[in-house]
C-alpha cells in the first residue's frame, strides 16, 4: 500500500436537492488511516458530503452529484456493485439504530447479506467487533438477547460493531455521538482512535471539541464550501480564515 | 332564552349516548338473533353431511368444502399479486405519473360493487375463457375483489417501517431486494398478514359474484373445475326460496362465526404489530 | 437479478390496476351498444322495463337505488356520525378500544344474514305496523343504514382522532365546554374524513345487492312514497342475470355500465374529501 496517494479524492464535488445546492464544488483528499473530521454549522453540507461517499445519496430521488469522488484512484461513480462501495465504505449514523433483534444477529446482519457464516466464525466476529467497539464487557452475557433493551449509548457502539462486521477500509460517521451521554462518547471516540490502525475514518460533528479531540485532519463546511482543511491543531490554534477561527471559538454555529 | 352552555352539553352527551347505544345494539341484535336462532341446529352431522332435497335436509359439507376451494383459489392469487404490488409502490418506485395512475386504478377497484365483480367474472372466466360455472372462475373474480383490500393493508404495513431500517440495511452492502426481504418484510408482516385475513373475509360473505361465477351446485366440488356453492350462496338459496328456516338459521349462525374468528385473528394479528412498533 | 425482481413487481401492480380497465372494458363492450340503439336518454329515462316486449327503460330503478340510499344516509350517518363522536371524544379510552373494532368487526358479517334478518323480524313489522308490503324503501334503507354503520363509525372516529389535540386544549383552556369544543372546533376539523367515510358508506349502499334483493320487494314500478317495493340497479341486475339472453341480457350490462359511473362518481369525491386535510 502506497501511502503517498490519498485513500479518498473529492474533486469538485457538488451536491444538489432539487434545485437546492448542499455542497459547492468541493475538494480535498482523506489520507490513509487518519481522522477526517468534518465540522460546520446545520445545514453546511456535512451529512450530504458522508451520503456521497458511499452512494447512499442515489437512494435519494431528488439528489444529483457531480465532479468526482476516487477511492483507492477508482471513481466510485464507475463502480458497478455499489453494494461492494457500500461495504468497503461503512456508515454509523447520528440516531443509534438497532435493528430489532438480537445483539448477536445485528452484529453479523451485514455479513449474511453476503453469504452465509458457520457458528465459530460468527462467534469470533462478534467478539472481535464489539471489542472493537468497546461494548464486549458490557454485553457478553446476553449477546442473544434483543439489542432494543440496550442504552443508546451503547445502541450506537453496537452499530458500530456492525458496520466492523462486514470489514470495511473507510468509515463515515454521522454526528455519531449527538445523543449520547459523555461516558459512551468516549468510548466511541477511544474505538475510533484505536481503528485508526487499520481504518480510514471521517467524522462529521457538531460538536467543535469532539474533533479537536480525535480528528488528525479537520476539514470546516459553512454553506456548502470548503473553507478550509488542514491539520487539527492548526485549525484550532491558527486558522487562516476569519471565519473558521470564528466558528471554533464559538461566535457562531 | 339562552340555554347555559352546561345544558347543551348534557343533553348532546345524552342524544349522543342514545344513539351510540342504538348503533351498538342493532349491531349486536343482528348477531345475537342470527346465533340464538341458528347455534341449536348445528350439530356435528350438519358440517360432515352432504346437502339434501335442496337444503330441507342433511347438512352443509358441500358448502364447507365449496368456500374452501373458493377462498383457497382467491386468496392464492390475490395475496402473491397484491404484496408484490404493494412492494413495487412502496419500495421500488417514487412517486410519479406512472404510481399515480396504479393508485388511481386500485382505489377506484375497490369501490367497484361486487355484483360489477360479478358481471365481469362471468363474461371472461364463465363465457370467454370458457372455464364455466366453477369454483376457479368464482375465486379468480374474488381475487379481483379482495386485491385492492390486500394492497391497501400490505402498503401501509411496509411503509410503518421505519425508514432507518432500510438505511441500516443498504449502508451495509444489502441490495434493493435484500434491504426489502431483510429489513422490511419481516416487520411488515403482520400487517399484511391482516390485510389476506380481511380479504379471505370478504370471499367467504360475498354472495353476488360467486353466484354468477360458480353457480350453485349442491354436490361437493372435487376439483377447481367443478361448479361448487359457498356457504354464504347456499344460505342466500335456502332464505331467499324459503326452503328451510332451521336451515337457514343454522348456516347463517357457522357464516357468523367463522367470520368472527377470523376478524377477530386479524385484528390481534393488527394489534400485535401496533404493539410492537410501540416497543420498538 | 435485482432489475429482474422490479420488473416483476412493476409488472404486479401495473396487472393489478389493469384489472379495473379489464373490467370497464369487459362491461362496457357488453353493455354500450343496446344504450346506443335505443338511445341514452330513453334507457336512462324510460319508465318502462318489460324485457320481452324489448322495453328497456332503467328509470324506476334508479330512483330505487337513490331513494334506498338516501334512506339509509338519513337513518345512518346521524347515527354513525353521533355514535363516532361520542366513543371519540366522551367515552373512555377503554370502551373505544372494544367497541371500535367490534364494530368493525360486523363489517364482516355477510349482507345476505342482514337481508334475511330483514325479512324475517323488519319487514312483517312494517307490514303490521305501518302499513303496505312490508318489503319496501323504509325496510331495505334501515337494513343498508345498519350495514354502512361499521364504515362510517370507523372512518369517523379515525377523523375525529386524527385532529391535533392542539385544537381541543386551546379551546377548553378558552373556557368553551366539551360539547362546544366538539361541535365548534373538532367537528369542523374532522369533517373532511367524516365526508370521506360518509361517502363510502354511501357507496356500499348503492352497491350492495343480495340484501337489497331480499328486503326491497323488487316492484318494476316507480314508487310513491317510503313503504313502496322498489327494484334497484344491482337487483335488476342480479334478479333477471340468471336467464337473460340477448339483448335483454345486454340490457343488464347496460345497468351496469350506469352503476359503474355512479360508483366512479363517488370515488372521486371521496378521494378527494379524503386527500382534503382540515
Amino acid at each position: 500500500m502506497t501511502q503517498s496517494n490519498p485513500k479518498i479524492e473529492v474533486k469538485e464535488l457538488t451536491i444538489l436537492f432539487g434545485a437546492t445546492p448542499a455542497l459547492n464544488g468541493v475538494s480535498f483528499d482523506v489520507r490513509h488511516q487518519e481522522i477526517l473530521a468534518v465540522i460546520g454549522p446545520a445545514n453546511s453540507g456535512k451529512s450530504s458530503l458522508l451520503l456521497a461517499l458511499n452512494r447512499m445519496l442515489s437512494r435519494i430521488h431528488e439528489a444529483s452529484v457531480t465532479g468526482s469522488i476516487l477511492l483507492d484512484g477508482r471513481d466510485i461513480g464507475n463502480i458497478e456493485d455499489v453494494e461492494d462501495l457500500r461495504r468497503r465504505v461503512g456508515m454509523v449514523y447520528a440516531m443509534p439504530i438497532a435493528l430489532p433483534m438480537t445483539i448477536r444477529e445485528n452484529v453479523l446482519f451485514g455479513i449474511r447479506l453476503k453469504r452465509t457464516i458457520r457458528k465459530n466464525e460468527g462467534d469470533t466476529i462478534v467478539e472481535s467487533t464489539l471489542r472493537s467497539s468497546f461494548l464486549w464487557d458490557e454485553v457478553k452475557d446476553r449477546l442473544d438477547t434483543s439489542a432494543l433493551n440496550l442504552s443508546g449509548g451503547q445502541q450506537q457502539r453496537l452499530c458500530l460493531a456492525r458496520t466492523l462486521a462486514v470489514g470495511p477500509e473507510v468509515i463515515l460517521y454521522d454526528e455519531p455521538c449527538s445523543g449520547l451521554d459523555p461516558i459512551s462518547t468516549a468510548k466511541v471516540e477511544e474505538a475510533m482512535k484505536e481503528l485508526k490502525t487499520a481504518h480510514t475514518q471521517i467524522l462529521v460533528t457538531n460538536n467543535t471539541k469532539q474533533a479537536a479531540r480525535v480528528g488528525d485532519r479537520t476539514a470546516f463546511l459553512l454553506m456548502g464550501e470548503l473553507v478550509e482543511i488542514d491539520d487539527t491543531d492548526k485549525i484550532f490554534t491558527f486558522p487562516s480564515d476569519p471565519r473558521t477561527e470564528q466558528y471554533v471559538t464559538g461566535k457562531f454555529g | 332564552m339562552r340555554i347555559a352552555p352546561r345544558t347543551t352539553q348534557a343533553i348532546a352527551k345524552g342524544l349522543l349516548l342514545t344513539a351510540t347505544a342504538s348503533a351498538v345494539g342493532a349491531l349486536v341484535f343482528v348477531v345475537g338473533f342470527v346465533l340464538a336462532g341458528g347455534l341449536r341446529h348445528v350439530s356435528w352431522s350438519f358440517l360432515t353431511e352432504p346437502i339434501l332435497d335442496m337444503g330441507r335436509a342433511g347438512g352443509i359439507f358441500p358448502a364447507i368444502v365449496g368456500t374452501l376451494l373458493m377462498v383457497l383459489v382467491s386468496v392464492g392469487i390475490a395475496a402473491p399479486l397484491g404484496i408484490a404490488s404493494a412492494i413495487y409502490l412502496a419500495e421500488y418506485t417514487r412517486e410519479g405519473r406512472l404510481t399515480q395512475t396504479i393508485r388511481f386504478g386500485i382505489n377506484c377497484l375497490a369501490g367497484v360493487p361486487s355484483i360489477i365483480f360479478g358481471l365481469f367474472g362471468f363474461i371472461l372466466f364463465v363465457n370467454i375463457l370458457g372455464l364455466g360455472w366453477s369454483v376457479l372462475s368464482g375465486g379468480l373474480s374474488l381475487a379481483a375483489m379482495i386485491l385492492p383490500t390486500v394492497i391497501r393493508t400490505a402498503e401501509e404495513a411496509l411503509r410503518s417501517v421505519p425508514t432507518s431500517y432500510r438505511d441500516v440495511a443498504a449502508s451495509l452492502g444489502a441490495t434493493r431486494w435484500q434491504v426489502v426481504t431483510k429489513s422490511v418484510l419481516p416487520y411488515a408482516i403482520p400487517g399484511i398478514l391482516t390485510g389476506v385475513i380481511l380479504g379471505i373475509g370478504r370471499s367467504i360473505e360475498e354472495t353476488a359474484v360467486v353466484i354468477f361465477t360458480a353457480g350453485s351446485a349442491v354436490q361437493t366440488p372435487t376439483s377447481v373445475f367443478d361448479s361448487a356453492r359457498t356457504m354464504a350462496v347456499h344460505f342466500y338459496i335456502l332464505a331467499r326460496e324459503g326452503i328451510s328456516n332451521e336451515n337457514a338459521y343454522a348456516t347463517a349462525a357457522v357464516l357468523i362465526c367463522t367470520i368472527l374468528i377470523i376478524n377477530t385473528t386479524a385484528y390481534t394479528l393488527m394489534h400485535r404489530l401496533m404493539r410492537g412498533r410501540r416497543a420498538a | 437479478m435485482d432489475k429482474l425482481v422490479s420488473r416483476l413487481l412493476l409488472l404486479a401492480a401495473c396487472s393489478s390496476a389493469a384489472i379495473l380497465a379489464l373490467i370497464a372494458l369487459f362491461i362496457f363492450k357488453e353493455g354500450v351498444p343496446i344504450m346506443a340503439r335505443s338511445g341514452l336518454g330513453a334507457f336512462l329515462l324510460g319508465r318502462d322495463w318489460s324485457p320481452l316486449q324489448g322495453q328497456f327503460g332503467i328509470l324506476p330503478f334508479i330512483i330505487g337505488s337513490l331513494c334506498i340510499t338516501l334512506g339509509a344516509l338519513l337513518i345512518g350517518v346521524p347515527l354513525g356520525v353521533a355514535c363516532a363522536v361520542y366513543l371519540a371524544e366522551f367515552s373512555s379510552p377503554r370502551w373505544v378500544n372494544i367497541l371500535k373494532p367490534a364494530i368493525e368487526l360486523l363489517a364482516g358479517i355477510p349482507s345476505v344474514v342482514y337481508g334475511f334478518l330483514g325479512v324475517m323480524w323488519l319487514a312483517p313489522l312494517i307490514r303490521i305496523r305501518l302499513g303496505g308490503p312490508g318489503l319496501s324503501i323504509l325496510a331495505a334503507s334501515c337494513v343498508l343504514a345498519i350495514m354502512t354503520l361499521p364504515t362510517i363509525v370507523s372512518i369517523s372516529i379515525d377523523a375525529l382522532q386524527a385532529v391535533p389535540k392542539s385544537y381541543k386544549q386551546g379551546s377548553l383552556a378558552l373556557g368553551a365546554t366539551e360539547w362546544q369544543t366538539v361541535w365548534r372546533v373538532l367537528f369542523p376539523a374532522a369533517r373532511a374524513g367524516i365526508l370521506a367515510g360518509v361517502i363510502l358508506g354511501m357507496g356500499r349502499a348503492i352497491g350492495e345487492t343480495m340484501a337489497v334483493i331480499m328486503i326491497s320487494g323488487n316492484s318494476t314500478a316507480i314508487p310513491h312514497s317510503a313503504l313502496d317495493s322498489v327494484r334497484t340497479l344491482t337487483a335488476n341486475i342480479a334478479i333477471e342475470m340468471g336467464y337473460a339472453t340477448g339483448e335483454h341480457r345486454q340490457a343488464l350490462f347496460a345497468t351496469g355500465v350506469i352503476l359503474f359511473f355512479f360508483i366512479m362518481i363517488l370515488n372521486g369525491a371521496a378521494l378527494r374529501f379524503a386527500r382534503r386535510k382540515f
